[in-house]
């Protein structure tokens, strides 16, 4: 067996399988509103981020994304309070003032009585939102966007790079404003204007970016091969068409709002495309990559782990079995034991995860 | 390996090329050393040298450069790569990924390498620049020292000829600049590499040169030769260089252990005669600060420093690049809260005074110069700065004019170079005069003559009663000017006291004359030259 395939070998996991895993926790989530199943996809995420996450400065945005789902939580409750009607439930919890509105907005309410029912209901659509953001953010704790960008196939070299130095200058650009607004003070002026805030940070992040540029140049970015340009625009047009595939049908495995075989057709078709032309564009690289993150048999465990999960959640929805949709608001939550089942197996990369590197930062 | 021919460069737009008629050429495995007053075209020689300048920059290149053979004509910069490693002045904004490892394996990615070459080469650059311990870290994290060295790397591992740098140490605390030197040394004097580098900072750098450019902007011609030569008419040297023309030392020496051996007549001549020095101040308390502790986040940056600033003092507070320097200025004029503690500037609580009067007590240039200038023209910034401060307008005008002469009134404030924007921010701020006037680094990408005519102006406000504390690595500079000197460490007040008796003990800090003469106790080539009129 060789060394990259042990699970007990320390070393960081491709990055994609974090993501691929982080992406079925999130479609699993999707697939229901139970509370209970939730909080086991929370927890069953927060558990492996946890166990496998380094020291370096992204792995504590896990918390970030859970902060983001409570406010997520916290404002669906209250705009659901303001717009509830009556018709959502019984149980009045209290009455807020009604203001009233013009005749063109009628069937629009707002204040008045908040029901029970209507706030539980706000809770687990909330609830559920929030849920798939932090399995977003677990994959983001466990290998940066930037890392997963490395990776990309040759011919997205360039694209990538362009996330890259954007994903670097937005975080930039709050400190640039944050001292430039500090600085302010210095002049004597209490009040900023566009001149004296907005300015100064996009001059000095046009000033970096040609900095940045001039650098790239200097060190080799963009040499190419010669392709005819014929060749080079079908790839182009062929990777778009693919990535379009992707988004539709991934889009339509999340909501539901598609007929499922459409969605899987969508999906395959677009992946074979932007597969083949990805394939063609690489030709016109040159470059050469250090240290690429290998794929091996923990990367297929933890994809599967989180493949499992989602389709455990899919399958279970699709025939419809009790529990992951609850009968009504104030019903105690059922615990339904194939899905159950089926989330604790996302666990698994905890294990099957190679742990991390003492010390290490990526 | 760099040849310039006859080369004028003309900016789009500009009335006078930046640099004209330049013609010499810098033989293999040579250190040459590029030097010249602020904004005089330094970059723009640099930049030519890669083809950065005019492929990039656009503009007019007449003449021809060859590198290695090379045209820069018919070779862009990316083409180039192999060839011309290229440092930036801030490694920061020339990093393009975000580890250690990645960033030194960049430039061989872009061009190829084969993985198993591009392995060893970064194991091996890791080792040549003493990188391996951060070899997994977050470039953010890195100290300066660590982040230019990692530049440096950076433009090694795809092993090119010529190696271009502008100005590696001019941000750098005085050990950190060792480190990124003794690096260069070693890569001239094992690689063979060909260095080209522009620097203000001539006491760190002169004596490993091999070669001068001197690059005399406006109509002067640019002339190169052997350092020493060099020297001699040199508008802009190092104090070991001052020194060794007061004395009419022949050869110039370069380095401290040369001008020791020179100097031995010197040191008995003055052996007797006490440099002059001001007396201790013993003005009013201005500023102050006790049991200050600052943080941010889980970082706690100053941790219980009190100091007291009289007026008519020049505070200088020196520290490694992160030791809170930078924390204590801000604390003083109230950009940074403190958790704990009382500060007072001038006689107000800076976190509780309104902006417009608060200018009225102190002024801080910060680190970035450029965050305190909002208009489009030069011009315009020196009659805002007027109104701000509420001065007669033309004040801030003729500061800049006395700190930097003929800076064109219509150019952009971030057009001008490094050295002359820092100026244009100290005019801003000094034109208020307010009685506490905070420095955070003046003197990075200043020439040897705007500093001192900036150590005239801090000199002259001290004398009319103003403090002045100014946070620097400049050692000659903290010598010339300060009458006390602070020492950070960690955040953290590890030592006070008068500058003498503060810098003269410490290796690192001491500044070239000290070395030069120690145990006399003299610190600047001013205080030879009086000692030595007294005695004659």
């Amino acid at each position: 067996m060789r060394a990259v395939h042990r699970l007990t070998l320390p070393r960081a996991l491709h990055p994609g399988a974090w993501w691929l895993w982080a992406l079925g926790m999130a479609v699993a989530a999707s697939r229901t509103r139970n509370p209970v199943l939730l909080v086991l996809i929370l927890a069953v995420t927060g558990f492996v981020v946890a166990a496998r996450r380094t020291d370096a400065p992204w792995a504590h945005s896990f918390t970030a994304f859970l902060k983001l789902g409570l406010m997520v939580i916290g404002i669906r409750i209250v705009l659901q309070a303001l717009l509830s009607t009556r018709s959502q439930g019984n149980v009045v919890l209290f009455t807020l003032p009604q203001i009233p509105l013009p005749d063109w907005a009628a069937g629009v309410k707002l204040g008045g009585q908040v029901t029970l029912e209507a706030v539980v209901t706000a809770l687990y659509d909330g609830g559920q939102l929030a849920v798939m953001l932090c399995c977003i953010g677990a994959a983001n704790a466990l290998a940066s966007p930037r890392r997963l960008l490395k990776s990309l196939p040759g011919a997205l070299y360039e694209m990538g790079v362009a996330c890259v130095v954007a994903l670097t200058f937005a975080p930039q650009l709050v400190t640039d404003a944050r001292r430039i607004r500090a600085a302010r003070r210095l002049r004597g002026r209490s009040r900023g204007s566009f001149r004296t805030t907005a300015m100064p940070v996009l001059e000095g992040a046009l000033d970096r970016s040609v900095e940045l540029a001039a650098a790239m140049d200097s060190r080799g970015y963009g040499r190419t091969a010669q392709v005819p340009r014929r060749q080079r625009r079908i790839t182009g047009l062929c990777v778009l068409l693919g990535l379009l595939g992707i988004l539709l049908g991934v889009y339509a495995l999340l909501t539901d709002s598609l007929a499922f075989p459409f969605a899987l057709t969508a999906l395959a078709i677009g992946l074979l495309l932007a597969v083949g032309a990805l394939g063609i564009g690489r030709q016109r690289v040159t470059r050469t990559r250090y240290r690429p993150d290998p794929w091996a048999l923990p990367e297929w465990l933890v994809t599967a782990a989180g493949a499992a999960a989602a389709a455990v959640m899919v399958v279970a929805a699709v025939r419809g079995v009790h529990g992951l949709l609850l009968a009504g608001p104030l019903v105690v939550p059922p615990i339904p034991l194939l899905p159950v089942l089926g989330v604790l197996i996302g666990l698994a990369p905890a294990l099957a995860a190679p742990p991390v590197r003492q010390g290490a930062a990526a | 390996m760099i040849e310039f021919d006859h080369v004028t460069v003309t900016y789009d737009g500009a009335v006078a090329p930046a640099v004209r008629d330049v013609t010499f050429t810098v033989p293999e495995g040579e250190l040459a050393l590029v030097i010249g007053r602020t904004g005089s075209g330094k970059s723009t020689l640099l930049r030519a040298i890669n083809g950065l300048v005019p492929h990039f920059t656009g503009g007019t290149l007449a003449g021809r450069v060859l590198v290695n053979g090379r045209d820069t004509r018919e070779y862009r910069p990316r083409d180039l790569a192999d060839v011309v490693g290229f440092v930036g002045q801030d490694p920061m904004t020339g990093f393009v990924t975000d580890t250690v490892e990645d960033e030194l394996a960049y430039s061989m990615e872009s061009l190829g390498t084969a993985p198993d070459v591009m392995r060893r080469r970064v194991e091996e650059t890791l080792d040549l620049l003493g990188l391996a311990d951060v070899r997994d870290r977050a470039l953010t994290s890195l100290s300066g020292g660590q982040r230019q060295r990692t530049a440096i790397g950076a433009a090694l591992t795809s092993h090119p000829a010529v190696l271009v740098l502008d100005e590696p140490t001019s941000a750098l605390d005085p050990q950190a600049a060792e480190e990124v030197l003794a690096a260069l040394q070693r890569l001239v004097h094992d690689l063979g590499v060909t260095v080209v580098m522009a620097e203000h900072r001539l006491e760190r750098v002169v004596q490993y040169a091999d070669r001068v450019i001197e690059v005399p902007g406006g109509i002067g011609l640019v002339s190169t030769g052997l350092p020493a030569d060099q020297m001699v008419t040199a508008p802009v040297a190092p104090p070991v260089v001052e020194l060794g023309r007061l004395a009419g030392w022949s050869p110039l020496p370069l380095s401290v252990r040369d001008a020791r051996r020179a100097a031995v007549a010197l040191r008995s001549q003055l052996a007797d005669v006490k440099p002059l020095r001001r007396a201790a101040v013993t003005g009013a308390e201005l500023a102050g600060c006790s049991n200050l502790i600052v943080g941010y986040g889980t970082v706690t940056a100053l941790r219980g420093v009190s100091v007291s600033i009289r007026a008519g003092e020049i505070v200088a507070l020196m520290g490694r690049n992160g030791a809170g320097k930078s924390t204590l200025l801000n604390a003083l004029v109230g950009i940074v809260p403190p958790r704990s503690g009382t500060v007072t500037a001038a006689g107000v609580d800076p976190r509780r005074t309104r902006p417009a009067k608060l200018v009225k007590a102190v002024g801080l240039v910060p680190q970035e110069p450029a965050d305190l200038l909002y208009a489009a023209t030069v011009v315009d910034e020196c009659s805002g700065a007027d109104s701000d401060f509420r001065v007669p307008p033309g004040t801030c005008r003729a500061v800049l004019e006395r700190l930097a002469p003929g800076v064109d009134d219509q150019l952009h404030p971030r057009d001008l170079s490094e050295g002359q924007r820092l100026c244009l921010a100290l005019a801003v701020v000094l034109c208020g005069a307010p009685p506490l006037l905070l420095l955070d680094e003046p003197t990075r990408g200043l020439d040897y003559g705007a500093k001192r005519r900036l150590v005239e102006i801090l000199r002259e406000l001290a004398a009319a009663g103003h403090a002045v504390v100014l946070s620097t690595h400049d050692v000659e500079m903290v010598a010339e000017v300060a009458t006390r000197v602070m020492v950070l460490a960690d955040g953290e007040l590890v030592s006070e006291g008068e500058t003498a008796t503060v810098v003269a003990d410490s290796p690192a800090f001491a500044p070239q004359v000290a070395k030069i003469l120690a145990p006399l106790p003299f610190l600047t080539v001013g205080e030879v030259a009086t000692a030595l009129e007294r005695a004659s």
